[in-house]
Formats: C-alpha cells, sequence, structure tokens
C-alpha cells in the first residue's frame, strides 16, 4: 500500500459512512474508507433496497389478483422464488458497484480490511487493519452500523429462526411463519410474505403494531394486514421458543397452546456493531450497545467521531447520511451546519399499505403540551386513488393552534413514502398552516390529499 | 424631456433620509401639487409634492429605503406628449452616483447574493413584498415571523442562521426567551440570566442619540438651579382662565415659556448660539418645547414667543404638540431655534439637569411645583416651589449670563404681572 496517512478515516462504508467520505472529498480532504464487506452496508446489501426489490415483486403478484377489476384476463400465474430473490441480489448488486464508482470518482481511497482503533501519535490515530497494514488519519469517523438484535431467549439459527438477512433470501417459501416485531422490518416481512402466499401471523410485544408511528395509522394497518389473512396478536410476551425439523414452537405467557409455524423470523431492533473497533482502549463511551455521541457525532475521545446506527435509533439510512454530512462540514469548521432536529427525520415503511411519517405524533404533540388542529383526509375521497384501484389509508397533518407549526404529518396509503418528503420541507421551510393551503396542488394526484388534510385541519375541507 | 425627480432637503440639515412610502405608482398621472410620497427625516414624517405634470415613468428607490442621499434622484417623470416607454428609451439611466443604502434588509441581501457588487447600490434594495409596502423585505421563515408577531419581537433586530441569513424559529425564539423564561422561571424558581430582546433603532432613536452625543461631546455644559415660588403665579393662571375666552386653557407651561421668552429679550446675551467663528445672538425668542412623542421626542419651535399673549401661546402649544404626537410636523416648524424648556414636572420630578439640544445656547429643565416649607423674614412658612435648572453652552453663555437669565426668569415667574405687559 502507498499512501497510509489521511485526513479522516471512515469504519464503514454504509449510507454513513460512504457518504461522509463523499462530503469529506468535495471539501478537499483526503479520505479513506475500511469497509469489511460491502460498500453500501447493510442498506444496500441486506437493508433497504433489496426487501424493496421483493416488495416490488410482491406486489406485482398481488395486482394480478387484482387484474379483473381492469377488465384484464390473465392466465395461470407462477412465482419462481429463485428468480424473485436473484432480482433483489442483483438489484443490491448493481448499487454496490454503483458506490465503489461514486467513492472512485471523488478519489475516496476504499480498503477491504476490518478496522481497529490504535494509538494516537501527533494529531494522528492509528487504525490496525485486519490484512495486517495500518493507516493514520486525522478524524476517524466510526460508521459501522449495526446488525439484528437477539432476544435472550431465543436464538437465531439461521435456517428456522431467521434474522431480516436469511428471511431476503430464501430458497423456498414456508408454510407458515411467525414474524417476531412489527417496527417497520418486521411489517415489510409480514407483508410480503403474506403475498407470496406464507400463512404469516405478526408477534408484537406492545400493545400495538408498528408501535413508533401515530396510533390511527397502527390501527389502520392492522385492520388492512388482518383484512388480507394475517394474524396479528399485539400485547404479547414469547416465553420459550424451540424448533426442529417441523418448525418452531413458541410458547406465550398466559396461553397454554404454543404457536406454531414453519419458521420464524426475529425483527425486535438492532445492537450497534461497537465490537473489536478497540473502543476499550479509548474514552469512548458504549451505552446500551450503542456510541455515545454529542450532536455533531463527537465522541469522548478527541479526533473520534461516531454516526448512523451504531449511535442508536432511528436506525435509518438517510439519518446516517445526513449524519455523516454534518459532522464532516463541522469537522472542517463550515458555516451554518445545524444538527438534525427533533421531528426532521422522515420515517417510512415499504408494506401494503404503505406508511410515512415525519414530526410528531398526536399523542406525543399532546403530551409536549400543544394546543393541536388535526386534519385527516382519506384516499377514498381522491380521484387519482380512486383511479388506482388503491384508495386505502389517510392522511393526517397535526398543527399547532397557535402557530401554525406543522407538528407532524402521518401518512398511509397509496405511495405515501414517495409523498412525505412534501410536508419534511415544509418543516424544513418552517412553512405554517397558510402556505401549504396557500400551495397549488397538481389534480390529479395522490398529492391533493395532503392539501385535503391540511385544509380539514382547520375545516376548509373540499372533498370530503 | 424627462423631469428627475430629486430627494428633497426637507430641512437645513437633514442630508439623509428615508423614503417612507410611494402614494404614486409607475405609470400613475401626476399633476403639480400632487403629494407623491412620503419621507421620513429624523424628526418627523414629509409630504413629498410633485412641482410637474406628467407620468410617473420610474421609481428608482424603494419603499423603505434608508439614508437615501439628499439630491439623489429618486424617481422621473415623463412630461406631456412623452410616454413613460418613451422616457425609457431615450435611455436615461439610473442614477449612477451612490445612494447609500444600510438597511437591516439590505444587509440580508448582500448575504443572500454574494455575487457582484457592481450592480448601482439602488438595486440593491430588495423589492418590496407588495406594492403597498412600506419597509425592506426581511428573510424570515412563515413559522418565524408568526411567533415574532405573537411575541411583538421586531425580525428586524435579529439575526438569521438558516441558510443566507434566513430567520428562523430558532433565531426568534433565541432572540426572546422571555415567554420561555417564564415557563422555566415558574419551574425553577429563579428568572432566567441576560434575558434580553433587540429592537430596531428607528431614525428619530439614531438621530436622538446622535445629536445628544454631539451636544454633551461638543458643548461644555454648566448648569444652574434656582428655586421659584410660583403661588402668585398659579393664582394668576387662575384668574386669566376664569376670564379666557372659551377653548383657551392657559397651563403653567405656557407661562413658563413666556417667562423665559421675557428672560431671553431682557438679557439677550443669554439668547445666543456658538457658530465656532461667531457666536449668533437672537433678536427673537424662538423657543422649542420639548414633546416627548412614541419612541422618542420632539421639540416644535413657538417662533417669537416674546411676541405671543398667552392665550396665543397656549393656542401655539396645544397645536404643535398634538401635532408632534401624530408626526404631522413640518420641517421647519422643529428646525432652528435658540433655547428649549424640558418640562418632567407632570412627573413629580424634583429637579434634573437637561442635555443642550444643539445649536441652541441653552435648555432650562423644569421640575414640579410642589409644597415646600421656605423661611421668609426669619419665619417658616409653605409655599409652591419649582425648581428650575439652566444647562447652558459655556462657549457662548458665561456663568453670569446664565445666572442673570436665571435670575430675570424667577423675577417674572414669582411676579408674573410683569411678564404679562
Amino acid at each position: 500500500m502507498t499512501d497510509t496517512q489521511f485526513d479522516i478515516a471512515v469504519i464503514g462504508g454504509g449510507p454513513g459512512g460512504y457518504v461522509a467520505a463523499i462530503r469529506a472529498a468535495q471539501l478537499g480532504l483526503k479520505p479513506v474508507v475500511i469497509e469489511r464487506e460491502n460498500l453500501g452496508g447493510i442498506c444496500l446489501n441486506w437493508g433497504c433496497i433489496p426487501t424493496k426489490a421483493l416488495l416490488r415483486a410482491a406486489e406485482l403478484r398481488h395486482s394480478i389478483d387484482e387484474m379483473a377489476d381492469f377488465g384484464i384476463t390473465v392466465g395461470e400465474v407462477k412465482v419462481d422464488l429463485a428468480a424473485v430473490v436473484k432480482r433483489s441480489r442483483k438489484v443490491a448488486g448493481r448499487l454496490s458497484m454503483g458506490v465503489k464508482h461514486l467513492l472512485k470518482k471523488n478519489k475516496v481511497t476504499v480498503i477491504a480490511a476490518e478496522a481497529k482503533l490504535g494509538a494516537a501519535k501527533g494529531g494522528l490515530r492509528q487504525i490496525n487493519l485486519s490484512n495486517g497494514d495500518m493507516v493514520s488519519a486525522k478524524h476517524v469517523i466510526i460508521a459501522t452500523g449495526a446488525r439484528a438484535r437477539a432476544l435472550p431467549n431465543i436464538e437465531a439459527d439461521g435456517k428456522t429462526i431467521l434474522t431480516y438477512r436469511e428471511a431476503m433470501v430464501p430458497e423456498t417459501m414456508p408454510e407458515s411463519l411467525i414474524i417476531v416485531g412489527s417496527g417497520a422490518i418486521g411489517s415489510e416481512f409480514a407483508s410480503f410474505y403474506h403475498d407470496m402466499g406464507v400463512k404469516v401471523t405478526l408477534v408484537e410485544a406492545l400493545d400495538r403494531i408498528l408501535p413508533v408511528e401515530d396510533e390511527d395509522v397502527s390501527a389502520f394497518v392492522q385492520k388492512s394486514f388482518e383484512k388480507r389473512g394475517i394474524t396479528i396478536m399485539t400485547g404479547v410476551k414469547l416465553q420459550a421458543v424451540t424448533s426442529d425439523a417441523n418448525g418452531v414452537q413458541a410458547s406465550i405467557e398466559g396461553q397454554d397452546k404454543p404457536l406454531q409455524a414453519s419458521r420464524m423470523i426475529l425483527a425486535v431492533g438492532i445492537t450497534g456493531n461497537t465490537e473489536n473497533l478497540g473502543l476499550e482502549a479509548t474514552k469512548i463511551k458504549v451505552d446500551r450497545g450503542h456510541i455515545v455521541t454529542d450532536q455533531w457525532g463527537a465522541t469522548g475521545e478527541a479526533g473520534i467521531y461516531a454516526i448512523g446506527d451504531v449511535t442508536g435509533p432511528p436506525w435509518l439510512a438517510h439519518k446516517a447520511s445526513h449524519e455523516g454530512i454534518i459532522c464532516v462540514e463541522k469537522i472542517t469548521g463550515q458555516k451554518d451546519v445545524h444538527a438534525i432536529g427533533a421531528g426532521a427525520v422522515p420515517g417510512c415503511t415499504y408494506c401494503r399499505p404503505q406508511v410515512a411519517s415525519v414530526g410528531m405524533t398526536e399523542a406525543a404533540a399532546k403530551q409536549a403540551g400543544h394546543d393541536l388542529k388535526i386534519g385527516q383526509f382519506p384516499f377514498a375521497g381522491n380521484g387519482k386513488a380512486i383511479a388506482l384501484g388503491d384508495d386505502g389509508g389517510f392522511v393526517k397533518t397535526i398543527f399547532d393552534a397557535k402557530t401554525g407549526e406543522l407538528l407532524g404529518a402521518h401518512m398511509v396509503g397509496p405511495e405515501v413514502t414517495e409523498l412525505i418528503q412534501g410536508y419534511a420541507i415544509a418543516r424544513t421551510l418552517e412553512a405554517t398552516e397558510a402556505e401549504l393551503m396557500a400551495t397549488i396542488f397538481p389534480h390529479p394526484t395522490l398529492s391533493e390529499a395532503m392539501h385535503e388534510s391540511v385544509l380539514d385541519a382547520y375545516d376548509r375541507a373540499i372533498h370530503f | 424631456m424627462a423631469i428627475e425627480i430629486k430627494m428633497p432637503a426637507l430641512s437645513p440639515t437633514m442630508t439623509t433620509g428615508t423614503l417612507a412610502k410611494w402614494l404614486v405608482g409607475e405609470g400613475d398621472r401626476v399633476n403639480s401639487g400632487d403629494v407623491i410620497a412620503e419621507i421620513e427625516t429624523d424628526k418627523a414624517t414629509m409630504e413629498v409634492e410633485s412641482v410637474d405634470d406628467g407620468v410617473m415613468a420610474k421609481i428608482f428607490v424603494d419603499a423603505g429605503t434608508e439614508n437615501v442621499a439628499v439630491g439623489a434622484v429618486i424617481a422621473v417623470l415623463a412630461e406631456d406628449g412623452e410616454t413613460a416607454s418613451d422616457v425609457a428609451k431615450a435611455g436615461l439611466q439610473e442614477p449612477s452616483s451612490p445612494v447609500p443604502v444600510t438597511s437591516v434588509a439590505a444587509e440580508a441581501q448582500e448575504r443572500a447574493e454574494p455575487a457582484p457588487v457592481t450592480a448601482a447600490p439602488v438595486k440593491a434594495v430588495p423589492a418590496p413584498q407588495s406594492k403597498s409596502s412600506d419597509k425592506p423585505r426581511i428573510f424570515a421563515s412563515p413559522l418565524a415571523r408568526r411567533i415574532a408577531a405573537d411575541r411583538n419581537i421586531a425580525l428586524e433586530g435579529i439575526t438569521g442562521s438558516g441558510p443566507y441569513g434566513r430567520i428562523l424559529r430558532r433565531d426568534v425564539e433565541s432572540a426572546s426567551t422571555a415567554p420561555i423564561a417564564q415557563t422555566t422561571a415558574a419551574l425553577a424558581g429563579a428568572t432566567q440570566q441576560g434575558d434580553s430582546y433587540l429592537v430596531a433603532n428607528s431614525q428619530m432613536r439614531k438621530a436622538i442619540a446622535s445629536r445628544l452625543q454631539d451636544s454633551k461631546q461638543q458643548a461644555p455644559h454648566f448648569y444652574l438651579t434656582v428655586d421659584c415660588v410660583i403661588d402668585n403665579l398659579l393664582e394668576a393662571r387662575k384668574s386669566l382662565n376664569a376670564k379666557a375666552a372659551e377653548g383657551i386653557k392657559i397651563s403653567v407651561n405656557d407661562m413658563i415659556i413666556r417667562a423665559a421668552a421675557m428672560a431671553l429679550i431682557a438679557v439677550p446675551e443669554a439668547n445666543a448660539s456658538w457658530e465656532g467663528e461667531n457666536t449668533r445672538l437672537f433678536r427673537h425668542a424662538d423657543i422649542a418645547m420639548a414633546v416627548a412623542i412614541d419612541g422618542g421626542l420632539i421639540t416644535p419651535i413657538v417662533w417669537a414667543a416674546e411676541q405671543k399673549g398667552l392665550a396665543a401661546l397656549s393656542q401655539v402649544t396645544a397645536d404643535l404638540a398634538a401635532r408632534a404626537r401624530d408626526g404631522k410636523l413640518a420641517a421647519n416648524e422643529y428646525t432652528g431655534g435658540s433655547f428649549t424648556i424640558s418640562n418632567l414636572g407632570m412627573f413629580g420630578i424634583r429637579e434634573f439637569a437637561a442635555v443642550i439640544n444643539p445649536p441652541h445656547g441653552g435648555i432650562l429643565a423644569v421640575g414640579a411645583g410642589e409644597q415646600r416649607p421656605i423661611v421668609i423674614d426669619g419665619n417658616l412658612a409653605v409655599a409652591t416651589v419649582m425648581s428650575v435648572t439652566l444647562s447652558a453652552d459655556h462657549r457662548a453663555v458665561d456663568g453670569a449670563v446664565g445666572a442673570r437669565w436665571l435670575q430675570a426668569f424667577k423675577g417674572f415667574v414669582e411676579n408674573p404681572v410683569t411678564m404679562l405687559l
């Protein structure tokens, strides 16, 4: 290796790490990305992207069932699971190559190795690599991400009891499936597997599914899932899980009969990849599996920063990317760098129906002491949704009655994951209800429901 | 030929002014004598009349522009027979003489557009949000505007932390933590330290600051205080008002102005103004009276006060005070004069020393008339006493002159019959 000294070393090439490295290069620094597996990280290889490819296949499969409504007759339908999974892997592979090209274009050095923090010498931090080499850098950004969290009494074996990683590349479809955890990952897998013909039971320890979303949204998705035939159990505590060749058996507190299924997916959250990084010899603090940082990503150790999933929830790729950018901008002393504000990170879940939100839920807004104006508009009142044959769901907007601030927006229904950025921009620009009302939304689009929801908050909805 | 309209000098001392408002728009018909704009000087808002007939072809200086130099071309009229576009085609350019522009928003605009500064400075003034808007544009988020309005905070004084200096909610909230302080104070039982907010200084505020600072720095002040027994004056006022025509009500202040006027005529050396090479001596008692108005004060002048009887004086002072509070004084009504009277008696102030209002030679600070024990011929008695303090500019008025003037003033006040002559 010729180059061993860098301005910034980024450990981990996921959406936090590679974006931070590119921003550093844009600002004239010499960055290196050290990645142990695939550029693009979990997001691109084992998360966001390949699951969207799978969900697209499931969606298409589902829409065939509705073809008759559109006057189209379809012959025999066959799903080639291997081909579905293969396409998903191909999509991930293509994007990983894309990241490689982006880093090359920005003259970011990429090293394929595991990294471990070494000593600090003369303003430089040494990093020992698993290939035996050593590099040093003025600043180090830890962007190692996270992995599926295990439950104390359940061990994932990768065959019968799966994590997202195995669940994404099934060789066969199980007859039945228990999914533990109903966050974004659990709900997406429930939607996918059900559409692929699997009998799904979704088990949630809290009192509702999608527990971080607004209660109205959770209730709507639950109803919609149940209508499709997904079994949902909330407020459930798993006691013990046993598995054999026939499948899994899960005993539930307060119930005599155990749950039975061919396979189980564990989707109960994730834990940071903080091991084997050499953190022990530093002042970096790790709390419940995550590295503790300030709002700019600075850790307890001078010159070492951490961003993305390894620093804690919300575990979202776009949050990691943004943190990477502001961390680098702060390191280089850029002006007007602002930490991520409360409620600024939108969240999307790509199950059917899709869920998207930004800002506070109604309950959170009430708890924060706001007087509220709340609007809700159903897609059943939206012409485009009806024409698409996909008119389930609604748009809910929550305003502060005094200032007109858009405190939160919650959407469930067709393509809402593509719509939410409109409200995110409104929040960033600090628009009030007045600007949203004064904006012309094109007809006929799903976005009209966003307008109507705002109007409804002030009792001015036209089409409802 | 197109007619250039220039920034008028509305008072002898005016060098710049704020173009507060246009009352005609481009393309509007203008007749001689029509009011076309309002200009805010350091003292008041003035109306600008057109001296020609024509059509408003082009407005160069937007409403709300501060510090427009006197003589700068602010607009151009197309004469009869010409059209506005003729004027434009004639190649009449915007004035190249720089018009200084230093509004808060203009600075924000500079931050917003770091690109070429070669454009005519007039251009740098951001366009008003609407035709009727008379304030320069401030870049602020809608939410920030609403919170600022709700908390009664001026956006002008706030530095924006958003892109290109845009004012965001956090900026308004940190500019006034008062409402937040209330809740935290209630919780913590303590008030917030360093709690403050900014208010943009008005033209008037700046004028007061610069004039009085100049006065204190350049005019060597000296102070003479005397007590006046005003029982006779109060008695005289009572009987005068009892006999006065309907609508006439002579105030104590009117009588003080009258006494001061008579004293200035009696001691003409005190009626002076320092002008460096020369000292100006005034033939009349042109007395300015300080009137507190919203956001500052203004000093309208009672010209030749010595020639006005108390009834006439009373009408003049009432009219000046009323128009001063409405901001409707003409420039020549508050520019000039030789002497000022400032009366804080109504606030119960016993005595105070005022800062000379340049280029005046002196200012009389009038305290409250109150009952005090006095000694008359070795006996203790109660009388209504008013303390007054003369601040004089030692460059033009010596101590003995000031003392003689104060003696004369006291004489008129204590024997009001003498000043009625």
